[in-house]
């Protein structure tokens, strides 16, 4: 790379200097400017955890809102696999997979860790994460179903409720990574917001604060920090769409 | 005895999840204790050691437990930096291998088992996703070797090759007990050729159990789940 400030500028035409001038620039801003975009949707839990990777560690991105009944072709070649959200694309490469992108976005920005250092207090940690990335998809049956299937819903997620509090979460630790939020954290927003809205919906009450008192400050501590409070969906909003959902859903099918 | 630098994985020669974490060990050359669990009888130490899933694989390394095999795996990569890389360095191709692990270990495993433990239409309709899914990730193939399988040696198997390794390396086998065809060298020609290559590496070889145990325990697997499905 060119060193503007020792150059011998005598003699040279300003044309020249000019591009001689930006090419360095360029070369010197690039890896910062780099354009990093993110597929999502408002409110999917999945596309907020990329979101609040990206904001704690101040990373500049563009937005952009899929309508899921009408992907974008854009979607369908980040995403030819899966065809869902959220994609991150960073140079024009994408990636999927919510947890995929954090480990991505942890790997290529190491400012405001997201993860241990420590090796094996790191391997713990992707434990946590993988428990939370299986066993989310459980919990929104609880909105889904009805009669049996919703008690047995009821049922599960109280287990995983119940696992988290006894073998999860350590008495006097304020989030799973300590002082700071950290990805941990972040793979278990479901139960911290999203896990409300789906009883309210479902007219059910699984996460009792006296049954599972450390979970419950933890949800209270994890939604009160300022990245995740700004940037979480509003529950009311999110119950009217998932409202209209249980009701299609459950509605009697005519032959 | 001296737990400093000691390496224990907790398994069970049943386990293709126990079977990756022992594939991973061997790779690197790392020195390890092997305790065969009786997943009907298990220890108190895989208890203590796994108390949220109580299952196989473990690992205790220097008397810290770590449980979940791909975790287990990047932990082996990631402390151990001697031997094949089990993971790339680049940010952007681990990305890329870190879907397709979990795309093999999510979909095809699951899929996979559905296929051996049902009959009838619920198996036709495992089958077929099947079938789907390996298309996928033949597809998918052709990003990590757009040409030709290269050789696979224990110098260069991933965690990739190591879970394909544990799913379908015994593929020959599977396709008897269930009656049907499943790696197809015409419409999967990568996956047969990269299945090929693995099956060839000494080390595997090696570390697989004898035909006939394997056979049996298929038809024991396959066996068991029809007949409680239908009681």
């Amino acid at each position: 790379m060119m060193d503007l400030a020792s150059h011998d500028w005598r003699g040279m035409n300003l044309r020249f200097m000019k591009r001689e001038i930006y090419q360095t620039l360029d070369q010197a801003i690039s890896p910062i400017m780099a354009v990093v975009k993110l597929l999502g949707t408002w409110l999917s839990p999945y596309s907020c955890k990329v979101i609040w990777a990206l904001k704690l560690k101040g990373i500049p991105y563009e937005y952009i809102e899929e309508d899921l009944s009408n992907k974008s072709p854009m979607l369908l070649q980040y995403n030819p696999v899966h065809k869902k959200i959220p994609v991150l694309v960073h140079d024009g490469k994408p990636i999927c997979e919510s947890t995929v992108i954090l480990r991505y976005i942890e790997e290529t920005w190491p400012q405001n860790p997201l993860l241990p250092i420590d090796p094996y207090e790191r391997a713990v940690a992707l434990f946590w994460i993988k428990y939370a990335d299986d066993k989310n998809p459980l919990i929104p049956k609880l909105y889904r179903t009805t009669g049996e299937e919703l008690e047995q819903a009821a049922k599960e997620c109280s287990e995983i409720l119940g696992t988290i509090e006894e073998h999860g979460l350590i008495e006097g630790k304020k989030f799973f990574g300590g002082d700071e939020i950290n990805m941990v954290d972040i793979a278990f927003c479901i139960v911290a917001h999203w896990l409300g809205v789906f009883e309210e919906v479902a007219g059910i009450k699984v996460f009792e604060p006296h049954k599972f008192p450390k979970l419950n400050s933890w949800a209270q501590n994890f939604k009160s920090v300022p990245v995740i409070k700004e940037n979480l969906p509003d529950a009311d909003k999110i119950f009217a769409v998932l409202k209209r959902r249980r009701e299609t859903l459950l509605a009697p099918k005519s032959n | 005895m001296e737990e400093a630098n000691k390496v224990r994985l907790h398994g069970t020669w049943r386990s293709p999840y126990a079977k990756r974490v022992e594939l991973a060990l061997k790779l690197k050359g790392i020195a390890f204790e092997y305790v065969e669990e009786d997943l009907n009888n298990k220890s108190p130490s895989l208890i203590q050691f796994n108390p949220v899933y109580k299952k196989v694989p473990v690992l205790v390394h220097n008397g810290n437990p770590i449980a979940e095999s791909l975790c287990i795996i990047e932990y082996i990569d990631e402390t151990w930096k001697i031997g094949p890389r089990l993971l790339p360095q680049d940010p952007y191709r681990r990305a890329k291998v870190r879907f397709w692990a979990s795309f093999i270990h999510q979909q095809l495993y699951e899929t996979m088992l559905t296929v051996m433990k049902t009959a009838g239409e619920a198996q036709e309709k495992a089958i077929n996703q099947l079938l789907e899914k390996l298309q996928v990730l033949e597809e998918g193939m052709q990003e990590f070797y757009p040409d030709e399988v290269p050789s696979i040696t224990a110098q260069n198997m991933g965690i990739l090759e190591i879970l394909i390794c544990c799913l379908l390396g015994p593929y020959k086998l599977q396709e008897q007990v269930l009656g049907i065809q499943i790696i197809n060298p015409e419409t999967t020609p990568r996956i047969f050729s990269w299945l090929t290559a693995i099956n060839q590496v000494p080390l595997v070889k090696d570390s697989a159990p004898a035909e006939e145990k394997t056979l049996a325990l298929l038809k024991f697997v396959r066996d068991i789940a029809l007949k409680s499905s239908s009681a």
